[in-house]
């Protein structure tokens, strides 16, 4: 036993869980090409659900500050998002490729700087007074997420908007008889994008060494002389930032977004983090590919338990690995 | 909080004491059908809440899934009474299998999350009750979907029952309240409110609600002395849940309609959590207070915006957010401000006055 868990930890370990999923769902489907439309999408979805989650998980890996209000920047990136590629409608529909990426851009960068500010301002205003106090944390950032969501009712409506896609991203490419959505092609890119700059900037820079020592011993990186009240701002920031362009993201995927959006994805998000241990963003990922594949593929075995495939899937995880599967806070 | 005869507490004693007057003698003070209703909301809210402050606040639980198990009680009583037809064996089987369903999952959920970190608590409890309330709606064979189920309750309770008639064979008044199955029905929802309510006050006054205090102020601590933490912490998750689904029960009587929106949905969550914490948190008291203050106001107060927002009509964004429907803008800005700066809320604060 103990010489199996050996071998599969030098192929990878928990790594391989997408791998085997991916494998035992191509099994159970048994049509490659409607294997390979799920695989992607799943792919897809789970990059754009680790956009949102990342945040979280670095947040309260570093902090120990849980914010249940980090949906509210994920339902702001999305309609922020919408209205800027709303006003931005003429350069969308335009032929020309270059007006497409220069829009897209803008809502995508409208939703980032919407993202760090709102950031900056609940992590000096609403959670600054609550350090180290998790019954009022959670309750504060409760509060925090009821009144955001009011907020958005009260600019944006309670009737559902439609999301404009710049055209070059519409359609799908055929290989075979495969059909890859061009938007589920590009949200994993950006998703991977993220990752990998985060990886590079957390494992390959001074500012990410910092940060993975906070993690792991906060009090040790005070008493060295370093700021980590600051640093801890700037990586809410960015959490918030990477959350809300996880909204954006997610906005051009439904096309339809109602101010439900948040709430209905702070629970994946949560299941996310759970699964992929707190304060990791290689857990993360992980949690969130397993999730957007689980959800695809389960969607298209077995519908009648789609919503409860994320649950058993958690459920399932935490039995075995009881702090998540990567977890970096010990 | 242990200060026994401080005025402050004298002062919320004698508070919940006039609601609970209040309470018993509303059909015959209100005498109109919104005010009847609002009562028996209140009832069965203060029930529903000192339940989650049994958690919340004694324990230093933080669940969102209390509407769940309100939710089982309130389906199971609805389910029964549709398949049985209206008669007080459906209820009581409703009930019995709401609470049954309850603690199964409330073991099941508190066992599962004894092995995680105590954080996870909160946001496994938000993940399981959304499944819930998303199997609600779609198992739509039982629980009617979106559109919920409406059933008869037994007869006692229907408006055209008489409990008294006069000579002339129509219902008897009593200082003009006709004495019909209205009456009885809010009378149900009083009486087995209070015993629930009286439940609760005797198990916190026990030497099991020093216990649970104990492992709100330190966990290890209490470890050390020798209680089993994790056992009590199930014990209570296990037992606030089937006063919750009970209240469901009651609540699902009284309505005759069970519906996602009116039991399992996240807006009565954050209602319970406001009224929590709005009331005070770690007494009894604060559940009657808080929830006496939010449902008043969420009758009462939408009005009330209703006319600010015509009044500020010209004034950009100001009507927006002063539309009723906004009212949960204002409610969550004063949670935030009361989590700051009144961690106790309103009972604690009061009770604490006069205590140096």
């Amino acid at each position: 036993m103990d010489r199996i868990s050996d071998i599969m930890g030098r192929f990878g370990g928990v790594y391989l869980l997408p791998l085997a999923l991916a494998a035992l769902a191509f099994v159970l489907i048994g049509a490659p090409s409607s294997w390979a439309t799920l695989t992607v999408a799943g792919l897809a979805m789970g990059m754009m659900v680790f956009l949102m989650a990342s945040g979280l998980s670095l947040i309260f890996g570093l902090m120990d500050v849980l914010n249940f209000g980090h949906s509210a920047f994920v339902s702001f990136g999305a309609f922020v998002a919408a209205s800027v590629l709303a006003a931005l409608s003429g350069w969308l529909g335009a032929d020309n490729v270059l007006l497409n990426i220069v829009a897209l851009t803008l809502a995508i960068i409208a939703a980032m700087s919407f993202g760090l500010a709102a950031g900056w301002f609940f992590e000096t205003v609403i959670i600054r007074p609550v350090y180290h106090d998790h019954l009022r944390q959670i309750l504060i950032t409760m509060g925090a997420l009821i009144v955001s969501e009011q907020i958005i009712l009260a600019i944006w409506g309670g009737t559902p908007i439609t999301v404009l896609r710049p055209q070059f991203l519409e359609g799908a490419w055929i290989i075979g008889d495969v059909s890859i959505e061009i938007y589920r092609i590009f949200a994993f890119g950006l998703g991977l994008a993220a990752f990998i700059g985060l990886y590079l900037v957390l494992n390959r820079t001074r500012l990410g060494l910092l940060v993975r020592a906070g993690v792991e011993n906060r009090e040790m990186v005070e008493a060295l002389g370093f700021r980590i009240d600051r640093l801890f701002i700037g990586v809410f920031m960015v959490g918030s930032a990477l959350a809300a362009v996880g909204g954006a993201m997610w906005a051009g995927y439904e096309t339809l977004i109602t101010p439900a959006l948040g709430g209905e994805m702070m629970i994946v998000v949560f299941i996310v983090v759970i699964i992929g241990g707190l304060g990791s963003i290689e857990g993360t990922l992980l949690g969130a590919l397993l999730v957007g594949l689980t959800a695809n593929y389960v969607g298209f075995l077995a519908p009648k338990l789609a919503l409860a495939s994320n649950m058993i899937l958690m459920t399932a995880i935490l039995l075995w690995r009881p702090n998540g599967l990567r977890p970096a806070v010990k | 909080m242990h200060s026994k005869s401080t005025y402050g507490t004298i002062a919320v004693k004698t508070a919940v004491l006039l609601i609970a007057a209040l309470l018993l003698f509303a059909p015959f003070l209100f005498q109109d059908v919104r005010a009847l209703e609002v009562a028996a909301r209140i009832c069965i809210f203060i029930v529903l809440v000192a339940s989650y402050d049994l958690l919340i606040g004694y324990t230093g639980i933080v669940s969102f899934a209390h509407t769940m198990f309100f939710g089982f009680g309130a389906y199971g009583a609805a389910i029964a009474l549709r398949q049985m037809g209206p008669g007080w064996d459906a209820v009581a089987i409703g009930a019995l299998a709401g609470v049954l369903v309850s603690l199964v999952v409330a073991t099941g959920v508190g066992l599962l999350s004894l092995r995680v970190k105590a954080i996870f608590f909160a946001m496994i409890t938000l993940a399981t009750a959304s499944v819930a309330l998303v199997l609600a709606s779609q198992l739509s064979q039982f629980t009617g979907g979106e559109d919920g189920i409406t059933y008869r309750v037994p007869d006692l309770f229907k408006p055209a029952t008489k409990l008294m008639v006069d000579e002339t064979g129509k219902v008897a008044r009593l200082f003009g309240v006709k004495l019909n199955g209205k009456l009885a029905a809010y009378y149900f929802v009083f009486f087995t409110s209070l015993a629930l309510f009286l439940l609760m006050l005797r198990v916190v006054a026990a030497p099991l609600g020093s216990v649970l205090k104990a492992i709100h102020e330190n966990e290890a601590r209490a470890e050390a002395i020798g209680y089993r933490v994790v056992a009590y912490r199930t014990f209570v998750f296990c037992l606030s849940a089937a006063v919750a689904s009970l209240a469901g029960t009651i609540y699902a009587v009284w309505l005759k309609y069970t519906g996602p929106d009116t039991t399992l949905s996240f807006a009565i969550m954050i209602d319970i959590l406001l009224m929590v914490v709005i009331g005070g948190m770690g007494t009894m008291w604060g559940a009657v207070v808080g929830a006496v203050l939010m449902v008043v106001a969420q009758y009462y107060l939408r009005d009330l915006m209703g006319a600010a927002a015509e009044a500020t009509a010209n004034i950009p964004l100001l009507p927006d957010l002063l539309d009723p429907d906004r009212w949960l803008f204002w409610l969550g800005i004063i949670f935030i401000l009361l989590v700051y700066f009144f961690p106790r809320g309103i009972t604690g604060t009061i009770m604490q006055k006069g205590a140096r």
